[in-house]
């Protein structure tokens, strides 16, 4: 079986995944780990988003 | 009260007990495992259903697995970054999954998605470490 993701999928499950874990390990409080994954998780997919619009003007 | 003083002193003067030697290792193991058995039950599954979930993804997606050894660098790192996942990498390597099949574009996703499952579990087990000397709680 092959499971096939196109780019913004992958970069949504790898961000979903990722802030939970940094979430977790990086703040001691509940609130904090809520507030700090969710903060990692719009940085990640935010950073892809900018980073792609970004290579399109650059290529035009 | 008492116990939460304790337990900083003893991580202050570097002592080891037996959890701080047994959680980094069984977290390395099963990923979430190093918070299960010091009963952070919710942190420690979310732990696991998060890298599980990225290295099988990374399997199914035909990614490739590192073996050690001693050539390229970027190599060396990949197989870092995978020996980090535990369990599932002896597995992986044991069933001679994770071959990496070319023909599909998303192989290289998965190779990445192995490779972070690794490395987030480093983190894992450096936080169930710092659980069980009382650094965090």
């Amino acid at each position: 079986m092959t499971i096939t993701l196109n780019h913004f999928s992958a970069a949504l499950v790898f961000a979903l995944f990722a802030s939970i874990v940094f979430g977790i390990t990086h703040r001691e409080a509940t609130r904090d780990m809520v507030r700090y994954g969710l903060y990692c998780f719009v940085m990640f997919l935010g950073g892809a988003i900018v980073a792609g619009w970004a290579m399109w003007l650059l290529r035009r | 009260m008492a116990d939460s003083t304790t337990e900083k002193a003893k991580a202050a003067q570097g002592e080891i007990s037996l959890m701080s030697v047994v959680a980094p290792a069984v977290g390395w193991l099963v990923p979430g495992a190093g918070h299960i058995i010091q009963k952070r039950w919710v942190r420690g599954a979310l732990l696991f259903v998060s890298i599980v979930t990225l290295f099988l993804l990374g399997l199914g997606m035909q990614g490739r697995i590192y073996k050690a050894n001693g050539g390229d660098i970027l190599d060396i790192l990949g197989f870092i970054g995978d020996v980090g996942a535990g369990a599932l990498y002896i597995l992986t390597l044991a069933n001679d999954w994770g071959q990496g099949a070319i023909q599909f574009a998303t192989a290289d996703y998965g190779t990445k998605f192995m490779i972070v499952a690794g490395l987030l579990n480093f983190i894992a087990v450096a936080d169930a470490y710092h659980i069980a000397v009382g650094k965090k709680r």
